[in-house]
């Protein structure tokens, strides 16, 4: 890190802090009120803060307090809205539990959730009270809750050495040190004994019980410093943060991120504790490792869930955690820090081991002389949670490998002891003829090779017991006096040891051989499963593909079943289909919780077995995280919950789903491309074929229209004829009027007419209309009348053209010659009314609505000729232009068509007045 | 009507256009070269110096708007186009390549002779005399004195009504395309402002026009821009 001599804070910092920031914005704030011990008066504190809240006009909601039939307390609650809990059934006993929907729909602006530390009732949405603190946090409720100090996880050792009593219900620190405010509630312990004997805290029977266990002064002053510590800790963090965010001082740490090493002995969970708080109180990040080693494989089945509850509590803790493997323990812990840039190693105190072993400690020390080691006392052993030798002794494989079942049951164990015992008396039997050709020499090497085979084909145990074996029957059968243990020369006994402690060397190391076999194996069989996913999804070009090579994958690499749920496009997950014929398939999908899925879906977090999200579900639903967005959930129903905590586990489980993600994010954007390649070439098609038939249908009508022309102009011609030739020009001109007006037509019914919507004056169109219509206008006369105070309109001015025109044309059509057709439009409520009128014969009584249909016209016997196309593109125009289109009989009789068009709001003008005042530009 | 046969080159496609076009030109005295393609009609250009031009845009070997553009590079000659098209933006683009007026097919023979005897005009004199006055109706203006009278009354007009009236003016009898007239008017930066230009132009139309409404001079060409029509 670079010293800056400047004051100004890293620019990356304070992006990391306005982000951070940004992300508070939107979720709700959380304030813990934080006491060293029941009865302090954090309820009492919190209630009084809420009520203040309520009287500022803040929505405050009690969701859980707990009073403790304290009258003082009671009396707060008093006028505040409290929920109705939820009631669960338990086993035929009816609990009452935080109804957290019914919160959420609720949205209140504050939330008082008392006892952070609650763990749920089973069946709950979450096991732990603070989860479902942080859902209502995510949905931007503010929440005031309370803690007492032994629940925090890191101090819960500390608490229970202090009084002997330690609590199940735990926090995790990093949701105290997350909260936005934390109020410390604090009285002498004097006076909280006081306020016990009163019976304050506690009703009078339980008083008396309290304070002899817990409640003893020295307890309370000890739990009290505590209290301080923590809340003290945390005020260092916040002044902190206010230095880097006001550049007070250039604070910058050095890479100081924590490296645990745990082993599988009770102490680890110490071990996970301590560092935690250090990591806490540098402020940095800390991993938890754990290195399996051959002689580690050998524990019990209890031992390996312990060793994977251990590391789950450092996930929890906010650690990142890591099973490795390897034979030197030390060398694989330098190795793993020097990887990922450790400069501290925490380990527990060693328990003694060979005195020719040194402690890994000092093995580290030699190796990485550069790191931090810090090693840390043996923690208090806790008899409540010491659980070791349950479950069954020693089967021969490792954490890692755990998920694979093998069938090795105590049987076929056996089988294998007896096997190795009988090789070696195979062995014996085979030499038997041989001894007068060999030296006994030769015959132990016949017995050791027999070890070593056994080893390589059985492991360690059968090795050993083929050692012994051989020895012995090697003493039996061989060794004079034969067929007696008895032995002659005491030369043999060297012979005797030599042979078990080569037997039991080679043993120890042939399994070890095997032991690093099966790693490599295993992960190349690991990153071989990987390789074939993505080839395959990378190949996949439908989304049902995507589903069967997941579904396929899954079920051979972890041996699990496996179900994909892709969301509809309203973002609700959809259940899976299948084929009539499988009904297997429909089985296993009876317990799939669609509702769990959807609520990882949403909130793109795990769910169900082995998290903290209702993990009493069969399944574990993990949600595809695509680069854009979520694409679907993974449903897979393992063989048992440990399979899904093992950190190798999950971690290539998270690949698969991110590859299966983002072959899905794929799959989907090909669809998009598809449909858009198909929109573009229907467009294409359609425009190019009403280009062609418009140029088409164009060119004919103008020759037509030129060439009649030229005839009627034509000198001389009888009048006859010229009569013919005008005949012949106006057919043409109408016939053209026909052809725009069916052209026009198409275009807007086929949706694709790009409107070019401009603010205008009326009148300029109404200009435009007239000049267009001259030609058939004729003999009529035009007026209009046009208010003075039209504001601009946004039209296409070219397609309101056409309806003035339509509608003239029309007005012309069925009145007689010298009639008067008025133009009119003024300001009528939110819209611009346009009126086309004439004094004519009127419309036919009745059928003013189909008047606009297609193909209709007005008047039945008419020499007038043309469909009633006119009207209707009238209608589509206006209607595309959101105003309306009607006829009217008016009074003095005649037609008349009335259209509207929005008046919207106009765009800002230019000063108007400039240049009149007299500015110098002014025109004289 | 001509001392001398002026001669035109009518570049189209369809043969029974070239045909009422070429007998309603000659009519008129015009000698008329005919061609059907684009390629020919830029041979026949370079080569007969027609006096004025007849252009096709839809031609089948490509868009008539790249012979006005090539053209355009070493000749003034007057190019009336002729659009089948609806899309105005078309017609826009051949304005603003140089073309001089344009007709929308399916057009009259009355109007075609129009436009060329306006496009002619304008080439041999301009619509502003001598002394830089030019009459329309009752309206006179006096480009000179920047007088502006209709019916021997001062008009009062604002810098950029007068702006306007002077582009029109110059180009008379011509259509200018609405981007010209806003670029001329208020600078490139207000391409997209033309509903400035409208509401100049029914100020302009209301303090020169007897009918705004029913323009006689100040013509709107939808879509495209406004026409100064010269009464013949």
């Amino acid at each position: 890190m670079t010293a800056s001599t400047s004051p100004r804070p890293d620019p990356d910092t304070l992006l990391a802090q306005m982000q951070a920031q940004d992300k508070r914005a939107a979720r709700g704030r959380l304030r813990i009120y934080f006491g060293a011990s029941a009865g302090v008066g954090k309820t009492y504190a919190m209630l009084a803060a809420a009520r203040k809240q309520q009287a500022e006009g803040h929505g405050v909601i009690v969701g859980v307090v707990e009073t403790h039939g304290r009258n003082e307390t009671a009396a707060l609650v008093e006028g505040l809205h409290v929920m109705q809990p939820k009631l669960i059934d338990y086993r035929g006993k009816v609990i009452t539990e935080f109804d957290i929907d019914a919160a959420l729909v609720l949205h209140p602006a504050l939330i008082l959730m008392d006892e952070l530390a609650h763990s749920n009732a089973p069946g709950s949405r979450h096991p732990k009270r603070w989860q479902d603190v942080d859902e209502l946090l995510d949905a931007g409720i503010d929440v005031f809750t309370t803690l007492n100090v032994q629940h925090l996880e890191s101090l819960n050792d500390v608490v229970g050495g202090i009084t002997g009593i330690r609590v199940a219900e735990t926090l995790p620190d990093t949701v105290f040190d997350a909260a936005d405010e934390v109020v410390l509630v604090d009285i002498p312990a004097d006076e909280l004994l006081a306020r016990l004997k009163v019976g304050k805290v506690y009703q009078a029977q339980q008083a008396e019980r309290a304070s002899r266990n817990f409640f003893r002064k020295g307890n309370l002053i000890a739990l009290r410093e505590l209290a301080l510590r923590r809340t003290a800790d945390r005020l260092e963090d916040d002044v902190q943060a206010y230095r880097v965010e006001k550049s007070i001082s250039t604070v910058w740490k050095t890479d100081a991120a924590l490296l645990a090493c745990i082993g599988p002995r009770p102490g680890a969970e110490h071990i996970i504790r301590s560092t935690a708080r250090l990591a806490s109180q540098l402020n940095t990040e800390w991993h938890v490792i754990y290195v399996e080693t051959p002689q580690l494989q050998r524990l019990s089945s209890g031992q390996r869930e312990r060793i994977l509850k251990t590391l789950k509590l450092g996930v929890d803790l906010g650690a990142i955690t890591a099973i490795l493997s390897g034979n030197d323990i030390a060398a694989v812990i330098v190795q793993y820090a020097r990887a990922q840039n450790f400069s501290k190693i925490i380990l527990g105190r060693g328990h003694p081991t060979w005195p020719w072993r040194p402690p890994h400690l000092n093995r580290i020390a030699a190796l990485a002389p550069d790191i931090d080691l810090t090693e840390l006392g043996r923690g208090s052993a806790d008899p409540a949670r010491v659980d070791e030798g349950s479950g069954m002794p020693g089967r021969n494989h490792s954490v890692v490998e755990d998920m694979e079942p093998k069938p090795q049951d105590g049987k076929k164990r056996r089988w294998r002891y007896a096997l190795a015992a009988g090789a070696s008396l195979l062995t014996a039997l085979i030499a038997t003829p041989l001894l007068p050709y060999l030296d006994l020499a030769n015959i132990v090497m016949l017995f050791l090779l027999n070890v070593v085979l056994v080893a390589v084909r059985f492991g360690r145990g059968p090795a050993i017991l083929a050692t012994v074996v051989g020895v012995a029957a090697f003493d039996f059968f061989f060794v004079s006096p034969r067929f007696s243990f008895a032995v002659s020369d005491v030369q043999y006994l060297v012979t005797f040891s030599v042979m078990l402690a080569v037997g039991l060397i080679t043993a120890h190391l042939t399994s070890d051989l095997r032991y690093q076999a099966r790693i490599a194996s295993h992960r190349e069989t690991r990153s071989r499963a990987l390789y074939e996913f993505a080839r395959k999804l990378s190949s996949a070009l439908q989304t049902e593909q995507i589903f069967e090579i997941t579904r396929d994958a899954v079920a051979n690499t972890f041996r699990a079943k496996a179900t994909l749920l892709v969301p509809d496009d309203a973002g609700r997950l959809q259940p899976p289909s299948f084929d009539p014929g499988e009904a297997s398939a429909r089985s296993t999908i009876g317990a799939l919780d669609l509702g769990i899925a959807q609520w990882a879906f949403d909130h793109t977090t795990p769910a169900g077995i082995g998290t903290d999200t209702l993990p009493g579900s069969a399944y574990f639903y993990l949600p595809l995280v695509a680069p854009m967005r979520t694409r679907g959930v993974l449903a897979i129903q393992p063989v048992s919950r440990r399979w899904i905590i093992i950190p190798e586990q999950r971690r290539q489980l998270d690949t698969f789903a991110a590859l299966a993600a983002i072959a899905l994010e794929r799959v989907h954007y090909i669809d998009v491309a598809q449909d858009a390649l198909v929109h573009m070439e229907s467009e294409r098609l359609r425009n190019s074929l009403l280009a062609t038939l418009s140029h088409d249908l164009r060119t004919p009508l103008t020759s037509l229209v030129g060439l009649s022309e030229t005839l009627a102009r034509s000198k001389p011609l009888s009048t006859q004829q010229q009569t013919f030739a005008e005949a012949l020009h106006k057919e043409t001109l109408r016939m053209n009027n026909l052809v725009l007006n069916l052209l026009d037509m198409a275009r807007i019914q086929s949706g694709e007419v790009k409107f070019n919507m401009q603010w205008q004056p009326f009148e300029e169109v109404v200009g435009s209309a007239l000049h267009a219509s001259q030609s058939f206008l004729g003999k009529h006369e035009v007026q209009t009348r046009l208010a003075a105070n039209l504001p601009l309109l946004s039209f296409d001015a070219v397609l309101i053209e056409r309806v003035l025109c339509n509608l003239l044309e029309n007005a012309t059509k069925y009145t007689p010659e010298g009639s008067r057709i008025v133009i009119g439009a003024e300001v009528s409520g939110q819209f611009v009314e346009v009126t086309v009128a004439d004094n004519g014969p009127g419309l036919p009584v009745g059928n003013k609505e189909v008047l606009f249909e297609k193909f209709t016209r007005g008047e039945r016997e008419s020499a007038t000729s043309g469909v009633g196309l006119g009207l209707a593109i009238c209608r589509a125009i206006v209607g595309a232009h959101n105003g309306t289109i009607r006829a009217l009989r008016p009074y003095g009789g005649g037609a008349s068509i009335i259209f509207t068009l929005p008046l919207g709001t106009p765009p800002a003008m230019p000063d108007m007045d400039e240049g009149t005042d007299g500015n110098g530009h002014d025109l004289p | 009507m001509t001392e001398f046969a002026s001669t035109v080159l009518l570049v189209e496609d369809e043969p029974q256009i070239r045909r009422f076009v070429r007998n309603a030109l000659e009519e008129e005295g015009w000698q008329v070269f005919e061609t059907a393609t684009l390629r020919h009609g830029l041979v026949e250009v370079g080569t007969r110096k027609p006096d004025l031009v007849i252009l096709d845009l839809g031609l089948p070997d490509g868009d008539g708007t790249d012979l006005i553009i090539d053209v355009r590079q070493w000749s003034a000659v007057p190019i009336i186009v002729l659009s089948a098209r609806t899309n105005e933006g078309d017609k826009i683009r051949a304005l603003d390549a140089g073309a001089d007026d344009y007709l929308t097919k399916p057009f009259g023979v009355g109007e075609l002779l129009a436009r060329v005897r306006s496009a002619v005009r304008r080439l041999r004199q301009p619509g502003v005399n001598a002394d830089g006055v030019i009459q329309f109706g009752d309206v006179k203006v006096d480009i000179k004195a920047r007088l502006v009278t209709k019916a021997n009354q001062v008009v009062r007009l604002t810098p950029k009504e007068y702006c306007l009236l002077t582009v029109l003016v110059a180009n008379a009898g011509r259509v200018v395309s609405n981007p010209q007239l806003l670029r001329e008017a208020w600078g490139p930066s207000h391409l997209e402002s033309s509903h400035y230009l409208r509401v100049f132009m029914g100020h302009l139309r209301r303090k020169l026009e007897d009918d705004p409404a029913q323009p006689r001079f100040f013509l709107t060409e939808t879509g495209v821009g406004y026409r100064l029509l010269l009464p013949l």
